[in-house]
């Protein structure tokens, strides 16, 4: 199959889930009505439609996308198949903004104030790694850098349940650092989408200086590429995009690791041809998996970052026994 | 082509390579000897403008993509990240070429290929071949940048005689087309029959700059290699033996 042809299909494919992501839902709209009040806007349906379905399969595809793409030039960077965006420290730094929110009762404010708190938390966080790790440094010590980052992102969230002033509190952070797409609204389209936008711009651009550093930094440095520029677009790209994804959407794991996987034979395994195959494809595996949880406990809101962990996590460990076996 | 001036590599205070000063001409094949840890790597990295260095190198003051078209670098270590197929990686080569000469382009990988005999390897992927196979790849994209000087870490480390042989003459085609290589080799006996002039290192310094009949005596042999060796001018070409070391 051509690359082209591969593109073409994940796209098909994004689009039919962004559809059935539209028509799906508790309130059982009929599709043809639930299309008819989504252009009309008018009633009951068309407030459903326009306010819950719109925004959240929008996300779906944006916060997707952002994991996927982020994902795949996160593992063409480092050069390791087991890389995923969380690895800077962004999505670590963006929960602790989120959750520092909910527990100062700053989030009951205004709508965005949650969001804009965890996009505060990212930016922090990469602050942090760039003086970490020098703005010179090799991407071992991007590595260990984002490590110490998120080790300390998540020791200062874990402080912050710890002193949760209520049960109710605690409970809240906990379900909101699952990841889900329920309840979001246009606002939070409109806030995470020019994250979005811009991030994919940035990551799309490092095609040509990952598809060289397949042969090594010193390799890629000597066919022209600025491996500084190059650390600069990863980071910041990456921060941007999961920065965003995880303000809007909590923290899902696993899409950004298992996405690039699944497709890298495929394209051939040249990373510039990765990247918008992982966006595409990324943004089809989360919407999926947000309808699953529409339709698989439709009483008990599932979290969507509850369901990719549980199907992420055997696939990441047969991935491993495979990798194990090849040797 | 190459015009090094008082080059300097510094490891903290401690100069790696010493005020090196010579030049690279068309048509030439320098082999670049001396024992390990004489400064040789980082000569030719300190020479790309991949080290930070004081003196001059006429390739490190061009911008990167200029110096890629310019010089391409074979670093010793070779690695290959993920299952890139062979026309993929030879590819790459082109990449300091911007996309406006993408017909050309195709022409130089597909030259490339055939020269390295890795026509019926293109579909392979580049990271299951042997050390052999993939060392010839990784000369496929250097080739294939259609750089007219090459410099190469240690290119023939790891092959088999016939490989490294087969290495050497298409380093020696590279030259007589017009271009040039600069090439570190530890092998003595195959630096004396492929190249045009040899550069001897010792701890930094560049002690010999000429023809390998005039470079590889017995003093010198001595001095920097701390070796008794066997030298013989045959109608086959020069011969090289070691023979046993010096005690130190």
């Amino acid at each position: 199959m051509s690359y082209r042809t591969i593109l073409i299909l994940l796209s098909i494919l994004c689009a039919v889930l962004f559809a059935a992501s539209l028509l799906i839902g508790p309130s059982g709209i009929s599709p043809l009505h639930g299309l008819s009040a989504l252009i009309s806007g008018d009633g009951a349906a068309g407030l459903v439609m326009r306010e819950l379905r719109l925004p959240r399969a929008i996300l779906g595809i944006g916060v997707g996308a952002a994991l996927g793409l982020s994902g795949a030039a996160m593992q063409g960077f480092l050069r390791n198949p087991l890389a995923e965006p969380g690895l800077i420290g962004t999505s670590a730094g963006a929960a602790l903004g989120a959750v520092i929110a909910i527990q100062t009762g700053l989030y009951a404010l205004f709508a965005l104030a949650l969001p804009l708190a965890a996009l505060a938390g990212a930016g922090v966080a990469v602050a942090l790694i760039l003086i970490l790790a020098g703005r010179e440094g090799r991407a071992l010590v991007l590595i260990l850098a984002g490590i110490a980052v998120s080790a300390l992102a998540a020791a200062a969230t874990a402080l912050v349940l710890n002193l949760a002033p209520s049960p109710y509190a605690a409970a809240e952070i906990v379900f909101w650092m699952m990841g889900s797409l329920a309840d979001r609204s246009m606002t939070h389209v409109a806030l995470a989408l020019p994250f979005l936008i811009v991030g994919a711009l940035i990551l799309l651009r490092a095609g040509p200086g990952l598809d060289a550093l397949s042969l090594g930094e010193d390799a890629a440095a000597s066919m022209g590429i600025s491996l500084k520029k190059l650390r600069l677009q990863i980071v910041f790209g990456t921060a941007l995009m999961v920065g965003a994804a995880t303000a809007v959407a909590g923290a899902i794991g696993f899409v950004g690791l298992v996405v690039p996987h699944l497709l890298r034979k495929s394209v051939g395994a040249r990373p510039s041809r990765l990247l918008p195959a992982s966006a595409l494809g990324g943004a089809a595996m989360l919407t999926l998996a947000d309808i699953a949880t529409r339709v698989i406990a439709p009483e008990r809101d599932l979290k969507l970052g509850v369901l990719t962990a549980l199907v992420g996590a055997p696939f990441f460990l047969s991935m491993i026994r495979k990798m194990g076996r090849e040797g | 082509m190459l015009e090094l001036e008082n080059l300097t590599v510094l490891r903290g205070e401690c100069p790696v390579v010493d005020r090196v000063s010579a030049q690279v001409g068309p048509g030439e094949v320098i082999g670049l000897i001396g024992p390990n840890g004489a400064g040789k790597t980082s000569l030719l990295r300190g020479a790309m403008g991949l080290l930070a260095h004081r003196g001059d190198s006429s390739l490190s003051a061009l911008d990167p993509m200029a110096r890629a078209r310019a010089a391409a670098w074979l670093p010793q270590a070779r690695e290959i990240a993920w299952g890139l197929s062979v026309a993929d990686l030879v590819a790459l080569g082109r990449l300091p070429h911007g996309r406006d000469q993408a017909t050309r382009g195709a022409a130089a990988v597909e030259e490339a290929l055939r020269r390295m005999g890795l026509d019926n390897y293109r579909d392979r992927a580049a990271t299951q071949l042997s050390g052999g196979e993939q060392a010839r790849v990784l000369i496929a994209r250097a080739l294939a940048q259609e750089s007219p000087l090459i410099l190469a870490d240690e290119p023939i480390a790891g092959l088999d005689p016939a490989a490294q042989i087969a290495t050497m003459q298409v380093f020696t085609a590279h030259a007589q087309a017009g271009g040039a290589v600069v090439t570190s080799l530890h092998d003595l006996g195959l630096a004396a029959r492929h190249c045009t002039r040899l550069w001897v290192m010792d701890r930094g310094r560049l002690v010999a700059d000429g023809a390998p009949g005039e470079v590889l005596t017995e003093t010198l042999l001595a001095q920097v290699f701390h070796i008794r060796a066997h030298f013989k001018n045959t109608p086959e070409g020069p011969v090289f033996q070691p023979l046993s070391t010096l005690g130190v």
